[in-house]
Protein backbone atom coordinates (compact mmCIF):
# COMPACT_ATOMS: atom_id res chain seq x y z
CA UNK A 1 0.00 0.00 0.00
CA UNK A 2 3.03 2.16 0.35
CA UNK A 3 3.91 1.66 -3.30
CA UNK A 4 0.20 3.17 -3.80
CA UNK A 5 0.84 6.19 -2.02
CA UNK A 6 4.80 6.38 -3.82
CA UNK A 7 2.85 6.14 -7.10
CA UNK A 8 0.33 9.01 -5.85
CA UNK A 9 3.37 11.31 -5.16
CA UNK A 10 4.94 10.69 -8.30
CA UNK A 11 1.76 11.71 -10.10
CA UNK A 12 1.58 14.71 -8.05
CA UNK A 13 5.54 15.38 -9.05
CA UNK A 14 4.84 15.28 -12.96
CA UNK A 15 2.46 17.41 -12.75
CA UNK A 16 3.92 20.15 -10.47
CA UNK A 17 7.10 20.10 -13.17
CA UNK A 18 4.24 20.35 -15.45
CA UNK A 19 3.50 23.64 -14.15
CA UNK A 20 7.32 24.93 -13.57
CA UNK A 21 7.90 24.48 -16.77
CA UNK A 22 4.93 26.32 -18.60
CA UNK A 23 3.77 28.97 -15.33
CA UNK A 24 3.95 31.70 -17.18
CA UNK A 25 5.14 33.83 -14.02
CA UNK A 26 7.98 33.68 -12.07
CA UNK A 27 5.81 32.92 -9.21
CA UNK A 28 3.77 30.32 -10.45
CA UNK A 29 7.75 28.86 -10.93
CA UNK A 30 8.17 29.20 -7.36
CA UNK A 31 5.06 27.41 -6.38
CA UNK A 32 5.45 24.75 -8.07
CA UNK A 33 9.40 24.91 -6.77
CA UNK A 34 7.80 24.77 -3.22
CA UNK A 35 5.11 22.17 -3.79
CA UNK A 36 8.24 19.82 -5.23
CA UNK A 37 9.81 20.16 -2.23
CA UNK A 38 6.90 19.23 -0.05
CA UNK A 39 6.01 16.33 -2.42
CA UNK A 40 9.65 15.04 -2.84
CA UNK A 41 9.74 15.27 1.35
CA UNK A 42 6.49 12.92 1.32
CA UNK A 43 8.53 10.83 -1.03
CA UNK A 44 11.15 10.56 1.09
CA UNK A 45 8.91 9.41 3.75
CA UNK A 46 6.91 6.90 1.80
CA UNK A 47 9.72 5.22 -0.14
CA UNK A 48 11.50 4.87 3.86
CA UNK A 49 8.38 3.14 5.07
CA UNK A 50 8.54 1.06 1.95
CA UNK A 51 12.07 -0.10 1.79
CA UNK A 52 11.85 -0.79 5.82
CA UNK A 53 14.47 1.94 6.17
CA UNK A 54 12.62 4.48 7.97
CA UNK A 55 15.57 6.38 8.74
CA UNK A 56 15.26 8.98 5.50
CA UNK A 57 12.64 11.26 7.97
CA UNK A 58 15.87 13.12 9.45
CA UNK A 59 16.91 13.52 5.67
CA UNK A 60 13.19 15.14 4.97
CA UNK A 61 13.40 17.58 8.16
CA UNK A 62 16.75 19.16 6.89
CA UNK A 63 14.92 19.49 3.43
CA UNK A 64 11.79 21.06 4.74
CA UNK A 65 14.22 23.86 6.63
CA UNK A 66 16.14 24.22 3.21
CA UNK A 67 12.64 24.26 1.21
CA UNK A 68 11.82 27.19 3.40
CA UNK A 69 14.96 29.07 3.10
CA UNK A 70 15.07 28.58 -0.19
CA UNK A 71 11.85 29.60 -1.37
CA UNK A 72 12.03 33.03 0.92
CA UNK A 73 15.71 34.01 -0.69
CA UNK A 74 14.42 33.57 -4.23
CA UNK A 75 11.38 35.46 -3.32
CA UNK A 76 13.67 38.31 -1.43
CA UNK A 77 15.56 38.40 -4.29
CA UNK A 78 13.02 39.00 -7.27
CA UNK A 79 11.24 41.40 -5.00
CA UNK A 80 14.41 43.98 -4.20
CA UNK A 81 17.18 42.32 -6.54
CA UNK A 82 19.45 41.83 -3.73
CA UNK A 83 19.76 39.21 -1.13
CA UNK A 84 21.24 42.01 1.35
CA UNK A 85 18.76 44.14 0.97
CA UNK A 86 18.95 47.86 2.98
CA UNK A 87 15.31 48.25 4.30
CA UNK A 88 16.11 52.09 4.78
CA UNK A 89 17.35 53.18 1.83
CA UNK A 90 14.18 52.63 -0.57
CA UNK A 91 11.42 54.46 1.35
CA UNK A 92 7.64 53.10 1.41
CA UNK A 93 8.60 49.73 1.28
CA UNK B 1 -7.15 -4.02 17.89
CA UNK B 2 -3.99 -4.59 15.06
CA UNK B 3 -6.18 -5.30 12.36
CA UNK B 4 -8.16 -2.04 13.08
CA UNK B 5 -5.26 0.03 13.59
CA UNK B 6 -4.23 -1.46 10.08
CA UNK B 7 -7.34 -0.30 8.08
CA UNK B 8 -7.24 3.17 9.56
CA UNK B 9 -3.69 3.48 8.79
CA UNK B 10 -4.47 2.30 4.96
CA UNK B 11 -7.34 4.52 4.92
CA UNK B 12 -5.02 7.94 6.23
CA UNK B 13 -2.68 6.82 3.47
CA UNK B 14 -5.14 6.39 0.54
CA UNK B 15 -6.85 9.81 1.45
CA UNK B 16 -3.53 11.21 1.15
CA UNK B 17 -2.58 10.26 -1.73
CA UNK B 18 -5.81 11.09 -3.09
CA UNK B 19 -5.78 15.16 -1.82
CA UNK B 20 -2.20 15.30 -2.87
CA UNK B 21 -2.73 14.37 -6.47
CA UNK B 22 -6.04 16.69 -6.41
CA UNK B 23 -3.63 19.87 -5.42
CA UNK B 24 -0.99 18.33 -8.07
CA UNK B 25 -4.34 18.95 -10.51
CA UNK B 26 -5.62 22.03 -9.26
CA UNK B 27 -2.13 23.63 -9.19
CA UNK B 28 -2.11 22.40 -13.64
CA UNK B 29 -5.81 23.34 -14.07
CA UNK B 30 -6.27 26.93 -12.17
CA UNK B 31 -6.47 30.08 -14.30
CA UNK B 32 -3.93 31.99 -12.28
CA UNK B 33 -1.03 32.59 -10.00
CA UNK B 34 -3.84 33.06 -6.71
CA UNK B 35 -5.91 29.98 -7.48
CA UNK B 36 -2.89 28.05 -7.92
CA UNK B 37 -2.23 28.92 -4.61
CA UNK B 38 -5.23 28.06 -2.97
CA UNK B 39 -4.95 24.32 -4.70
CA UNK B 40 -1.39 24.18 -3.58
CA UNK B 41 -2.43 24.79 -0.17
CA UNK B 42 -4.68 21.02 -0.39
CA UNK B 43 -1.38 19.10 -1.32
CA UNK B 44 -0.21 20.80 1.55
CA UNK B 45 -1.97 20.57 4.36
CA UNK B 46 -4.51 17.74 4.09
CA UNK B 47 -2.15 15.43 1.62
CA UNK B 48 0.51 15.90 3.50
CA UNK B 49 -1.51 15.78 7.15
CA UNK B 50 -3.07 12.00 6.23
CA UNK B 51 -0.41 11.21 4.77
CA UNK B 52 1.72 11.72 7.74
CA UNK B 53 -0.84 10.40 9.90
CA UNK B 54 -1.04 6.97 8.65
CA UNK B 55 2.68 6.53 8.82
CA UNK B 56 2.60 7.26 12.36
CA UNK B 57 -0.01 4.54 12.79
CA UNK B 58 1.81 2.35 10.51
CA UNK B 59 5.17 3.24 12.91
CA UNK B 60 3.49 2.62 16.16
CA UNK B 61 4.97 4.20 19.29
CA UNK B 62 8.73 4.86 18.59
CA UNK B 63 11.18 7.90 17.21
CA UNK B 64 10.40 7.42 14.19
CA UNK B 65 6.37 8.89 15.03
CA UNK B 66 7.95 11.46 17.03
CA UNK B 67 10.04 12.74 13.92
CA UNK B 68 7.13 12.26 11.65
CA UNK B 69 4.95 14.95 13.97
CA UNK B 70 8.25 16.92 13.67
CA UNK B 71 7.73 17.11 10.28
CA UNK B 72 3.75 17.84 10.70
CA UNK B 73 5.04 21.19 13.02
CA UNK B 74 7.29 21.94 10.22
CA UNK B 75 4.85 22.19 7.71
CA UNK B 76 2.22 23.45 9.33
CA UNK B 77 4.53 26.43 10.80
CA UNK B 78 6.69 26.97 7.72
CA UNK B 79 3.72 26.63 4.29
CA UNK B 80 1.52 29.68 5.43
CA UNK B 81 4.95 31.77 5.92
CA UNK B 82 5.71 31.08 2.26
CA UNK B 83 2.37 31.57 0.89
CA UNK B 84 2.08 35.07 2.51
CA UNK B 85 5.61 35.79 1.51
CA UNK B 86 4.52 34.50 -2.40
CA UNK B 87 1.07 36.30 -1.95
CA UNK B 88 2.93 39.73 -1.23
CA UNK B 89 5.28 39.50 -3.76
CA UNK B 90 2.96 38.49 -6.25
CA UNK B 91 0.82 41.94 -5.00
CA UNK B 92 4.08 44.20 -4.80
CA UNK B 93 4.85 43.27 -8.44
CA UNK B 94 1.05 44.25 -9.72
CA UNK B 95 -0.27 40.26 -10.75
CA UNK B 96 -3.93 40.98 -9.41
CA UNK B 97 -6.14 38.37 -8.94
CA UNK B 98 -8.75 38.25 -11.34
CA UNK B 99 -12.15 38.95 -10.32
CA UNK B 100 -15.26 37.82 -11.30
CA UNK B 101 -16.57 40.98 -12.52
CA UNK B 102 -14.07 42.25 -13.80
CA UNK B 103 -14.46 39.73 -17.15
CA UNK B 104 -13.68 36.69 -14.25
CA UNK B 105 -11.17 34.18 -15.01
CA UNK B 106 -10.49 33.24 -18.59
CA UNK B 107 -7.94 30.18 -19.92
CA UNK B 108 -5.03 33.16 -19.82
CA UNK B 109 -5.77 36.15 -17.95
CA UNK B 110 -4.66 39.38 -18.66
CA UNK B 111 -2.38 40.03 -15.71
CA UNK B 112 -0.31 36.68 -17.25
CA UNK B 113 -0.12 38.00 -20.23
CA UNK B 114 0.96 41.20 -18.43
CA UNK B 115 3.52 39.67 -16.44
CA UNK B 116 4.84 37.08 -19.66
CA UNK B 117 8.51 36.60 -19.35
Amino acid sequence: MFAVAAAAVLVALALTITRAIKGPTVFDRLLAGNTVGTLAIMLLGVVGFLTGRPEFLDIGLTYGLLNLIGTLSVLKFFRHGDLAHDSEAEPGT
Amino acid sequence: MMLLVEVASWALILLGSFFTIVGALGLVRMPEVFTRMHAASVTDTLGVGFLILGMCLQAGLSLITLKLLFLMLLFVFTVPVVTHALAQACLHEGVEPALTHDGGCTRSTASDQRRQQ
